[in-house]
């Protein structure tokens, strides 16, 4: 009965003699993951249900806003302050019922990342940010799994395969492409630099296509090749893309330093970062950091446990001159003084120092 | 050498142009020495370089007419 009506669902594309019940029975075997559910993840999703792919993986820990829905095709008005992950994972399920949908409401990080992605055969990154896409790309390489990139920009998309096996290519990966993080505010996301829902459609359904191709093997997919293509003259640029031996040195070895990689630190827009008292203890035994008590004059209490320079908030954009090392560590009495000062310093040092604000400050670390 | 510059994201941003014709660039080495005086912000700015459509990382020599195609990661989605 369940193959009658499967070979109902599914009869136009086993029509097609390339892909055929062979190539069917492939795609039910197939495990696919896709990290984001926005604007690359939803047409990848919605397409990739259709066709089958028997395990079929959501991770994304946002919620739907309804600045959202112009681009994130799967939700409606209805969906807005629901899970991305569970509501697409609803979605899905009514489309196709007959395949396994699994939804994960959280974040990929370096601790999940790893044991998440292990259980999918192809990895398809529809995320906004660099974090995101070197960790996947470094875990990727780690678990030796095929990644299927997509990522816009204003009115360009870009789409690849990366990190593929073949027994005629060397399998590319993104760090071979970009080895480094961009920096401080280089490349806009989409919140500030704007995008029209259409181009993430169109790249998120090439993503699902090249998917498609990779697990029933038809065609040419985009294996270590970059395809640009732009919305506004519909130029498509491709092109061929090869191993650069010092990008081996950029992923993390194993998976204990995958976990101790700071993706967020390399990544972020960032220079400065806040300090649990754990972090702070550990910390000030370093004697390369220098500690900076942002607090006012005659402020107490007096700290014997360590040396620190003392520069009132008031006083910091004229004493700059004083901050020398590259790890800073600000701290004030709650954690609000050190957190403004951190910024300013971040703006001035931009990302040529290691800016940390102490947590809810010297309050916090006197309990701990 | 002639070089037909191709600018794909920021770059076309930066530069206002998606393409460019430069003559008398030897190698790719003094393209970007180029490129950075005209537009000092594409120092700051991170790019994979394209020679022909394939990906080159060294300074490379160039003959004739070339094709070369600069492109930013883009972390949108």
């Amino acid at each position: 009965m369940a193959n009658h009506k499967n070979n109902e669902r599914y009869q136009r594309q086993i029509t097609l003699k390339e892909l055929g019940e062979i190539g069917q029975l492939k795609l039910k075997e197939a495990k696919v993951l896709v990290v984001g559910a926005g604007g690359l993840g939803c047409p990848a999703l919605l397409y990739l249900a259709g066709a089958g792919i028997g395990k079929l993986g959501i991770i994304d820990f946002d919620q739907v806003t309804l600045s959202n829905l112009h681009r994130q095709v799967i939700f409606s008005v209805h969906d807005i302050g629901l899970s991305k992950a569970l509501r697409a994972a609803d979605v899905l399920e009514q489309i196709n019922p007959d395949i396994d949908i699994i939804a994960f409401n959280e974040k990929l990080n370096n601790r999940n990342a790893l044991d998440i992605l292990k259980n999918f055969d192809i990895i398809l990154d529809g995320t906004d940010n660099f974090e995101s896409r070197y960790l996947i790309n470094d875990a990727c390489v780690l678990l030796k799994k095929t990644l299927v990139y997509g990522a816009i920009s204003r009115f360009e998309g870009q789409l690849a395969v990366f990190n593929h096996p073949s027994e005629i290519k060397t399998a590319v990966n993104y760090r071979d492409l970009f080895p480094q993080e961009p920096t401080d505010g280089e490349v806009l996301n989409c919140e500030e630099a704007g995008v029209i829902g259409v181009l993430p459609g169109i790249i998120g359904t090439m993503m699902a296509n090249e998917t498609i191709k990779l697990i029933t093997h038809i065609g040419d997919a985009l294996v270590n090749r970059l395809l640009t293509y732009n919305s506004l003259n519909n130029h498509f640029f491709e092109m061929e893309l090869s191993a650069n031996p010092e990008t081996a040195m950029m992923i993390p070895r194993d998976a204990d330093a995958f976990r101790a990689y700071q993706y967020d630190w390399f990544c972020s827009t960032n220079s400065a970062f806040d300090l649990v008292p754990e972090q702070f203890q550990e910390m000030i035994k370093d004697k390369n950091t220098q500690l900076v008590d942002v607090r006012e004059a005659g402020e107490g209490p007096e700290l014997a446990d360590f040396n620190a320079i003392h520069i009132p908030l008031s006083r910091l954009q004229q004493q700059i001159p004083d901050i020398e090392s590259t790890n800073i560590i600000l701290f004030c009495r709650s954690g609000k003084r050190s957190k403004v000062a951190a910024e300013i310093l971040s703006r001035h040092f931009g990302r040529s120092k290691k800016i940390y604000s102490l947590k809810d400050g010297i309050a916090s670390w006197h309990k701990f | 050498m002639r070089v037909h510059l191709t600018l794909f994201g920021q770059l076309s941003d930066i530069t206002g142009k998606r393409e460019m014709i430069l003559d008398d660039i030897p190698d790719t080495a003094t393209l970007l020495e180029t490129l950075n005086t005209m537009y000092p912000q594409m120092a700051n700015t991170k790019f994979a370089m394209a020679l022909n459509t394939k990906v080159i990382k060294e300074n490379t020599i160039l003959h004739g007419d070339n094709n070369i195609a600069l492109l930013p990661p883009f972390s949108g989605g």
